[in-house]
């Protein structure tokens, strides 16, 4: 407990804990791409999958059991992700209070230069996002239980919140960009020699997880999935 | 290649001169057993006492890091002080080749006797052998203390050690960590003062530069200081007192010292009663980029081992417009192979200098005003390859590309000397003590170990053999034998100190002439240079004396220092520096005009063999010149320490 | 050439600054950066206005002490090139050039383009360094090293502590330069004793001096005169999550 209470006060711990929340959260999105491509087997195969994680772990569990854990971790991960962030935000800006008068750029990436704002970004999408798909409170035909109807039918009523999705998915794609290279980094998994490695699973990860994301309201709006 | 020792034909014993303000203290005994007999016979301190103590140590470099390092470790109360903005940066950092360590680990017939007797000879038989033996006994625990502190010295695959034969020695006994070891070591001396201060037993002061130094009852016992952001000037006071303070090539404006080094604190010192030995003796280093104009502020080095591919020349005709490439190989002159066919390429420092003047002179040099003689790598890129020349010297070429903006690989370099050490310094004795007690001087600052002439690689070992092992030992013995009254900053001495070190500042501000710091050092510089540099003569140093008083004179007159006293102010840190070196110069010419032979990097025109070669007078020349104040430089008293080869014959240094 | 510089000029630590344009004449191209701010300073006092202070010393790219930002990149942005080192003929005629100190909590500007790095010195003395008394020492070849242990640690080594990595950095983190050291260090056998708890006071003092946190933007190693890697940082992160998970001990 010392040793995390340690670590926890260090920026680098309070890196460590972003890495570690973040690759949770990444495994998570690669999962749920997978899950979503199910939408191209059309809706009983889509709908059955959404049912299979409601009762994954029954009966030898009580109802919702699993969900509710995935839940609640994810939840946890991306409190302390996020806190995480905002606390070394103030650190870092503390770390310049009088800015230059001519600022360039030399290495940075577009990627790693926006991991904050497309990180603040993201969050607000998935807020709005679980009111869209999981609640439904923003859904204009939201129909529990149906989520193939609820996917196709949110985007054919709303293109604009389709264009909004593609967005947050391409914000999404940005951050892992230069998140998932970092996080080796900051949990010293990387050397000179497997260094390239982690970079190429970085810019996999961003492209691959925006071409998933983004495949189904593209191919909704172009009417190959009604 | 051979070296071939031509004893002198007639060998005499040197006329003894006694002067017992210059009594070098050397332990008695056989050459090998001074050292240990005379550090058990040295007093000690007792463990416990120790804290009572406090010694002083100006500058950060090898030798004052390291020593103030030790000493704390010890357990004295040291107080350090450096002009840089961290003790990181002394100019020790900026040696390139490497350290010189007699282990033997080729097993290639090197020993502690073999070192000690190739820097005798090479320092051309103008040291004291009983400190050259002790500096060779401690090149040995160097390697060791530096390997322990992490110093990430070049490694073969084995794992082992590497080492390099350097400036033309016949034994691999260089240590290098590729073209940084001072660098290396410098950190290693660093972190060692930086765990010292974390442990509080350093109270370490940097951007403080010293002006004074205390003496009471004839005892050095502080130092004053100004605080170079506040312009606080302080006292500090101690029980002995260090001077690390490097040397004064700056003298000369351009050299390849640091822009801050400077001779105040030693110059200083020396107005107080200590002695300034030897200080015509300069090095000049025969592989320097070329001055490209009068902005020009320093010079840089590029490292000697160039010279073991490159090929020196210069167009045969005096004159010729020709680019490198149009010049014919008959009518080039590879003068170094030339004239000493045997080194060739590879002849020492002070020889391969020379010789670029000479050709110069003749109006022989190349590139922008005729300063210049061409290093050429094309037969070596031929031989080699352009791969393994870029891996031999890469950065080397990428260093000179970047300053001159013309490209190694494609046409010769221009390479010009330099002014690059001084082997002069204050007056020490076997303890390092100088002609004031309880001031003690270490390094480049003293003018202890390499006589008239430095070999590679040893400048780096002389700085830590004083630091780790020479001055702990010796300071200890001193403070040991006691009678160091108390005393506190009412005294008379210490107001004095503080005060004049206030007038005299305030002095350049109240001045207001028109001309500015850096144009009386450069000329300065132009008049040591031409008069007191790479050849001297008796005409040229007379003149010279002339024009330095009246250099001094109009820079009393005629200084413009804007700012205050009370803040940070570089001009103000300027003024005082040329200041000093003003009156140095004038120390120097008159030295260098009293020592009327030629030895190692002092050369005088009138004392050489027919073929040109440096020609050593041992029968009225044998000795240190040990100079001391009497309020003016020219008016400077010679105090001449005999030097006694009991164990090395005197004999003419040749390189044909 | 002819050049326009703008340069900060700030009196003191405490006294607000502002960047003043100036009009260098007769630049040549062969002139250091530093020496054209040497023949600026030289045509200020003959003007009787008082010269830019900035910190020099080696002059060849070693001591460390230079360093501004040129146009917005610390040393002018040339590839492992010092301020001293970066020469004019990198630069047009009729240029504008803004010149800046390097901006940091943890570097205060003491006077114009000067500032105070002693956070760097401190984090040294928490523990960048191997306790090895003077005269303790065994034989140098006692302990041979893997050439490429002793390669990789000299690289870390190479640090001059001038501090263009934390001015280049978007934080201005120092994670760099204490994990060059760091690195140095605990590649070598002689730094194992003390490895676990000399990383954790180095980041400790880090911290406390007020540096931001690094998020690998590699802006450091971009600058950095000696090239020195970001692997340096990954392995002092490496080395942090170890020690700090065995609680500083050498033991399990």
């Amino acid at each position: 407990m010392a040793a995390a209470m340690t670590l926890y006060r260090s920026t680098i711990g309070k890196k460590a804990i972003m890495a570690v929340t973040g690759v949770i959260l990444y495994g998570f999105v690669i999962v749920h791409m997978i899950g979503n491509l199910k939408i191209f087997e059309g809706p009983k195969g889509f709908n059955e999958y959404s049912h299979f994680l409601r009762v994954v772990g029954e009966p030898a569990l009580p109802a919702g059991t699993i969900l509710w854990l995935i839940r609640i971790v994810l939840t946890v991960a991306l409190i302390l992700h996020v806190s995480a962030a905002i606390q070394l935000t103030r650190i870092d800006s503390a770390g310049r209070p009088v800015a230059y008068k001519k600022v360039k750029r030399k290495q940075a990436s577009f990627a790693s230069m926006t991991l904050r704002w497309g990180g603040t970004a993201i969050f607000f999408f998935v807020i709005y996002h679980l009111m869209h798909f999981t609640i439904g409170t923003v859904h204009p035909q939201f129909i529990e239980g149906e989520p193939y109807h609820n996917v196709v039918s949110g985007f054919q009523l709303q293109p604009l919140m389709a264009g909004v999705y593609l967005l947050a998915v391409a914000a999404l794609g940005t951050h892992l960009y230069h998140g998932v290279w970092s996080a080796t980094q900051t949990l010293g998994l990387n050397n000179r020699r497997n260094d390239k490695l982690f970079r190429g699973l970085a810019v996999l990860s961003g492209i691959g997880l925006f071409v998933g994301f983004a495949a189904i309201p593209v191919v909704v709006l172009l009417g190959i999935i009604k | 290649m051979t070296t071939e020792i031509k004893p002198q034909v007639d060998v005499r014993l040197p006329v003894e001169y006694t002067d017992a303000r210059v009594n070098a203290n050397i332990p008695a005994g056989p050459i090998e057993q001074k050292w240990s007999k005379h550090k058990f016979e040295m007093k000690l301190v007792n463990p416990s006492n120790r804290r009572k103590y406090t010694v002083i140590v100006v500058g950060t470099g090898l030798a004052g890091g390291a020593a103030a390092a030790t000493m704390a470790e010890m357990g004295y109360s040291v107080k350090a002080f450096c002009y840089q903005d961290s003790a990181r940066r002394a100019h020790s950092i900026a040696a390139q080749g490497g350290i010189n360590g007699a282990k033997n680990y080729r097993n290639d017939g090197d020993s502690v006797y073999r070192l000690f007797y190739d820097t005798i000879k090479g320092g051309d038989f103008r040291a004291r052998e009983a400190n050259v033996y002790r500096l060779a006994e401690l090149s040995v625990n160097i390697i060791d203390q530096c390997v322990a502190q992490g110093v990430p010295f070049a490694r073969e695959y084995s794992g082992y050690l590497d080492n390099r034969s350097f400036g033309g020695a016949q034994v691999s006994r260089t240590f290098y960590a590729r073209g940084q070891t001072g660098q290396q070591l410098m950190l290693g001396a660093y972190q060692a003062l930086s765990r010292q201060v974390a442990a509080g037993n350093v109270d370490l002061n940097e951007r403080t530069e010293m002006l004074d130094v205390i003496v009471i009852d004839g005892r050095a016992r502080g130092i004053v200081t100004r605080d170079m952001v506040t312009g606080k000037i302080e006292s500090h006071l101690a029980d002995a007192v260090v001077l690390a303070t490097g040397g004064y090539s700056n003298v000369f404006y351009l050299s390849t010292n640091a822009k801050g080094c400077n001779v105040t604190a030693t110059w200083r010192a020396h107005k107080r009663g200590a002695f300034f030995a030897n200080p015509c003796y300069t090095q000049i280093h025969p592989t320097c980029i070329p001055v490209s104009g009068d902005h020009q502020s320093k010079l840089t080095l590029m490292s000697e081992s160039l010279r073991n591919d490159g090929r020196v020349w210069v167009p045969l005709k005096a004159g010729d417009p020709r680019s490198p490439d149009k010049i014919p190989e008959d009518e080039r002159d590879y003068y170094l192979e030339r004239r000493y066919p045997s080194y060739g390429n590879l002849a020492p420092r002070d020889i391969s200098s020379r010789a670029a003047k000479i050709v110069c002179d003749e109006g022989r040099g190349v590139g922008p005003g005729g300063l210049g003689v061409y290093l050429d790598f094309t037969a070596a890129i031929k031989r080699l390859g352009e791969s393994t020349v870029r891996e031999r010297y890469g950065n080397l070429f990428d260093m000179y590309e970047r300053i001159t903006g013309e490209n190694p690989y494609k046409g010769p370099m221009r390479i010009y000397p330099a002014v690059h050490y001084t082997m002069g310094g204050l007056w020490v004795d076997y303890n390092l003590m100088s002609t004031i007690p309880g001031l003690f001087v270490g390094g480049e600052a003293n003018f202890s170990d390499h006589g008239a002439n430095r070999l590679g690689a040893s400048a780096l070992m002389q700085g830590l053999a004083d630091g780790y092992f020479v001055l702990p030992a010796t300071i200890s013995n001193y403070l040991a034998q006691g009678g160091l009254e108390k005393v506190d900053t009412t005294h008379s001495a210490v107001q004095e100190a503080v005060q004049s070190v206030t007038a005299l500042t305030q002095k350049f501000l109240d001045i207001k002439g028109t001309r500015t710091v850096d144009s009386f050092h450069r000329e300065l510089g132009k008049i040591m240079w031409e008069y007191c540099g790479m050849s001297r003569t008796d005409e040229g140093l007379r003149y010279a004396l002339q024009r330095i008083p009246e250099l001094r004179q109009q820079f009393w007159t005629d200084l413009r220092v804007l700012g205050s006293g009370d803040d940070l102010n570089q001009e103000l840190e300027k003024a005082g520096r040329v200041a000093d070196f003003i009156e140095l110069g004038e120390l120097m010419c008159l030295d260098a005009l009293e020592r009327a032979e030629s030895c190692g990097g002092h050369f005088r025109e009138e004392s050489q063999t027919p073929d040109g070669e440096a020609l050593r007078n041992d029968d009225d020349y044998c000795y240190v010149a040990a100079w001391e104040h009497t309020g003016e430089p020219s008016k400077a008293v010679l105090h001449r320490e005999t030097l006694h080869f009991e164990n090395i014959h005197l004999a003419q240094r040749s390189y044909k | 050439m002819k050049i326009t510089v703008n340069v900060w000029r700030q009196k003191n630590a405490s006294s607000k600054g502002r960047l003043e344009k100036y009009q260098v004449d007769h630049v040549s191209p062969d002139m250091s950066f530093l020496e054209m701010l040497d023949t600026l300073n030289q045509q200020l006092m003959a003007k009787g206005e008082v010269p830019i202070a900035f910190d020099h010393d080696c002059r060849e790219g070693i001591c460390g002490s230079c360093g501004v930002v040129i146009n917005g990149l610390a040393h002018g942005g040339q590839l492992a090139t010092t301020t001293c080192q970066l020469h004019m003929r990198k630069f047009k005629d009729g240029d504008n050039i803004t010149v800046e100190p390097w901006r940091a909590n943890a570097f205060p500007v003491i006077k114009d383009l000067m500032v105070d790095r002693g956070s760097f010195d401190r984090i040294i003395q928490a523990g960048g360094f191997i306790s090895a008394h003077t005269g303790s020492a065994p034989d140098a070849n006692g302990t041979p090293i893997p050439k490429e242990n002793a390669d990789l640690a000299f690289e870390g080594a190479q640090c001059i502590g001038c501090g263009a990595c934390v001015a280049a950095c978007p934080n201005a983190s120092a994670m760099l330069f204490t994990s060059a050291k760091v690195g140095h260090l605990g590649l070598l056998p002689q730094g194992q004793p003390e490895r676990q708890q000399r990383v954790l006071k180095m980041v400790a003092q880090m911290d406390t001096e007020g540096f931001g946190g690094c998020t690998n933007i590699g802006e450091c190693t971009a600058a950095c005169p000696k090239e020195i890697g970001l692997h340096f940082i990954s392995r002092l992160n490496r080395d942090l999550l170890g020690a700090t998970l065995r609680g500083g001990s050498t033991v399990d």
